[in-house]
């Protein structure tokens, strides 16, 4: 028959590319979600400037994961996306308004403040719908034979909204340690300020999280406390990146925190995936029943396999073309 | 309240694709030109190759970056509204439009980077390359998403089991039938848009005198490739009329207001399709041209709209009128093409106002030509969304309601109205600004390769100093 589970190794392609996206995304969604609450507007200026060069490259991939899930995964891109069809619109627009904020906002002088409204506006709310569509995974889907038959608004639960709140507070703390790292002076010490706090929060919504999912649904309770296995390693080790972050706020390392909080995001990510494994569209389908047929996931394995090395190169060799450091702060004319 | 899901859904693909494609098909051919200018400067050493290209380039970034973000939405387009075709379709279309993104987005998206920033980091001939590199991308993409259209029109190399296409032969399915032709008369429609956006904007420059060295130049290239393509366009629009009169009869009749199966057709000129009466008013027609043109026999017999049962017959009046507009643009661009040869004769074709105004007008002629040509094609295979096998009923989200399509297509306009009413704004600023402006400009911090826009050194609002160019212009 088949020599390779295809299946699980595309599983393991998507689940890295959604945590590439939500780590690679999450701190320039970060940086747009404390815009409102900065300073002045110089450190407006450098704040977009330090996420600048690097958000573009973000929307690609997120294409690549709407068309990568429908290669590999066809069930999941068709039960989640009706499923969520308001939450992705949201998500969308959001992400419309602070892409071309970004680019408008260095060329407008008059008309700043409607790009940073557009900016700060567009990050949270597509921060938000992130955070959403995560909790509505954890709740589960109503479907009949392979088709969503939920309500148009099932993604909107008391529980989805606090881990809509939680993806906030997630991303504005990797925002901000992003921000320890790129920037110096004052715009670092108001970072330094914020990000004890931010922690704080994130602590608490992820400890009601955590609390909660257990108890939305049956199989994630099972999975959790029929016994104490190895997966309790994982929320041990968000505690112990938590502690890190923490630590190294208060000795005024510059990188650690970052560095920490995406640990933080890592091992979240892991509990995630274990507490719903291998359903990818929980309750009732596996990814062996999500899969598209296996000639289909090889012609494309095959060209990933062929053409990403290709693409790291010339990617690889843009970035050489264009390498030093991105001055903060001197921006735009 | 009475909301159709189906409707909605329709009318909000129809509006984000049409919405989308109008840069793409612009940027398409634009890119080539760009290369073309680059080549000419990498071989010539003349400065003013060197200032269009840098100039178009500009323009360029503004448009490929509306486009990209439009794009983003219709990624998402199938499992949002049409989840039903998503799943049934999956084995095919999911790798296709994997493969867009792999071998086109990121190619364009690397070397885009280097085209727009860097001339002084990289040896022209890298530069040169990067220029065509961009263009090829261009190409690619289109290479896939045709593919993926042209095997909804035209099925080939699957079969359908439980409910899922599953791909038996990859070449079948990928150059299907209607895939070759279809393919010929985008790129050559990409060709005719670049063509005539540029030599309306050359026109524009050249009546207000504006570096008419530069722009005199640009005109006569666009002028010359027009003289080509635009008569070719024609022919290989026939050869895909053809070629859907054998897949698509019902689109063809459709397209020819022809609703009884007859000898001798005439070709309408004018007439008012009645879908009801299954008739039409007001007919005015050549007798047998129809029938000449499609079976290249003076009485041939067309199939008409009363093969198949209404329901099963497409928006007549949509795709009747579609088409005589596609075609009378098309017939405006080939007059175009040879009037330019014409003036060529003194010298006339760059300083003969009346021609240089029509040119201005005739910018939009190709977006609206490739736009009504979309809605004969995609109008015309309805009931059918994968043709002759699943129709769009049985393709839409079954979960969707009116009520939620309704909100999601309101705020697309919205949203839509909104960022789009900034970004050609902004396009107009950078094309009144001019070549002028490409002059004393250096790359900053903020300008780093990810950021098309950031190629644009033209800031957002007017009344500007130093950007005003009716104190430079007038050479």
């Amino acid at each position: 028959m088949q020599p390779f589970d295809l299946a699980l190794i595309w599983a393991f392609i998507i689940g890295f590319g959604v945590i590439m996206y939500v780590l690679m995304d999450g701190f320039d969604l970060g940086v747009g979600i404390l815009f409102p609450f900065a300073p002045d507007e110089e450190a407006r200026d450098t704040m977009m400037n330090s996420v600048a060069p690097v958000w573009d490259g973000n929307e690609t991939w997120l294409v690549l994961g709407g068309a990568g899930l429908l290669a590999a995964f066809p069930l999941v891109y068709s039960i989640l996306l009706p499923a969520l069809y308001i939450g992705v619109f949201l998500l969308l627009a959001g992400l419309i308004f602070r892409g071309v904020a970004f680019e408008f906002r260095f060329k407008a002088r008059t008309s700043k403040y409607l790009w940073n409204w557009a900016f700060a506006g567009g990050s949270t709310i597509a921060a938000f719908a992130q955070g959403a569509v995560v909790g509505s995974y954890i709740q589960g889907f109503e479907t009949a034979n392979g088709v969503y038959v939920g309500g148009a608004l099932d993604w909107l639960t008391p529980f989805t909204v606090v881990t809509g709140l939680g993806m906030l507070a997630g991303y504005a703390l990797l925002g901000v340690t992003w921000l320890i790292l790129k920037t110096e002076g004052e715009l670092q010490a108001w970072a330094y300020k914020l990000a004890t706090p931010l922690l704080l929060a994130v602590l608490v919504i992820f400890g009601v999280i955590s609390l909660w999912t257990p108890f939305v649904d049956e199989q994630v309770l099972e999975r959790w406390f029929s016994g104490i296995s190895i997966i309790w390693v994982l929320p041990l080790l968000t505690l112990l990146f938590a502690w890190q972050i923490w630590r190294s706020v208060r000795n005024r390392s510059e990188a650690m925190p970052f560095v920490a909080t995406m640990g933080l995001f890592i091992s979240t990510y892991l509990s995630l995936l274990v507490s719903r494994w291998p359903y990818v569209v929980p309750p009732n389908y596996t990814l062996w029943d999500a899969a598209s047929a296996y000639n289909s996931q090889l012609f494309l394995l095959l060209g990933l396999l062929f053409v990403i090395p290709i693409v790291l190169v010339y990617t690889a060799w843009t970035y050489w073309v264009f390498r030093g450091k991105v001055k903060a702060g001197a921006g735009y004319h | 309240m009475d909301l159709d899901p189906l409707l909605l859904s329709r009318i909000q693909f129809a509006f984000v694709v049409s919405f989308h494609a109008i840069f793409p098909v612009f940027t398409i051919g634009l890119a080539s030109f760009i290369a073309v200018l680059e080549g000419l400067a990498f071989k010539t050493r003349n400065p003013v190759w060197l200032k269009l290209s840098t100039f178009w380039t500009k323009v360029f970034a503004v448009v490929f970056g509306m486009g990209v973000v439009s794009g983003i939405v219709m990624s998402f387009q199938f499992g949002t509204n049409w989840s039903n075709f998503a799943q049934a379709s999956a084995n095919f279309l999911g790798p296709i439009l994997s493969y867009e993104v792999i071998t086109a987005f990121f190619l364009e998206a690397a070397f885009l980077g280097v085209l727009l920033f860097g001339r002084d980091k990289v040896p022209p001939g890298a530069h040169l390359a990067s220029a065509i590199l961009v263009a090829t991308g261009t190409f690619i993409s289109s290479f896939w998403i045709l593919a993926a259209n042209s095997w909804m029109q035209t099925p080939a190399g699957v079969e359908l089991r439980d409910g899922m296409f599953h791909v038996i032969s990859w070449s079948d399915a990928i150059f299907n039938p209607s895939f070759p032709f279809r393919f010929l008369h985008m790129a050559l429609a990409s060709f005719l848009t670049g063509s005539f956006v540029v030599a309306g904007v050359s026109a524009w420059y050249l009546l207000r005198g504006r570096e008419v060295e530069a722009n005199k130049k640009a005109l006569s290239m666009c002028l010359w490739l027009l003289l080509f393509i635009a008569p070719a366009q024609a022919v290989v629009g026939d050869f895909h009329g053809l070629s859907t009169l054998e897949h698509q009869p019902m689109k063809v009749a459709a397209m020819e207001g022809h609703w009884e199966t007859s000898g001798d057709v005439p070709l309408l000129l004018f007439a008012i399709p009645d879908q009801e009466n299954q008739t039409n008013h007001l007919e005015i027609g050549i007798p047998n041209l129809a029938s000449l043109i499609l079976t290249h026999d003076w009485h041939g017999e067309l199939k008409g709209l009363n093969e198949v049962a209404p329901e099963e017959q497409p928006p007549v009046a949509i795709v009747f009128w579609s088409f005589r507009i596609m075609v009378g643009m098309g017939m405006l661009m080939i007059l175009f093409a040879v009037t330019g040869l014409v003036l060529r004769a003194g010298d006339r074709f760059w300083r003969t106002g009346w021609y240089l105004q029509g040119l201005r007008a005739m910018s939009i002629a190709p977006f609206l030509a490739v736009l009504t040509g979309w809605f004969v094609t995609e109008v015309g295979r309805a009931p059918w969304l994968v043709y002759g096998i699943m129709t769009q009923a049985e393709s839409v989200t079954p979960s969707l309601t009116g009520a939620m399509a309704l909100f999601t297509l309101i705020g697309y306009i919205v949203v839509y109205a909104m960022v789009f009413t900034a970004g050609v704004y902004y396009l107009m600023r950078v094309l009144y600004v001019g070549l002028e402006g490409a002059e004393d400009e250096d790359i900053d911090e903020s300008d780093r390769p990810a950021r098309p826009l950031s190629a644009a050194h033209v800031p957002f609002e007017i009344g500007e100093a130093g950007t005003n160019p009716a104190n430079q212009g007038g050479h």
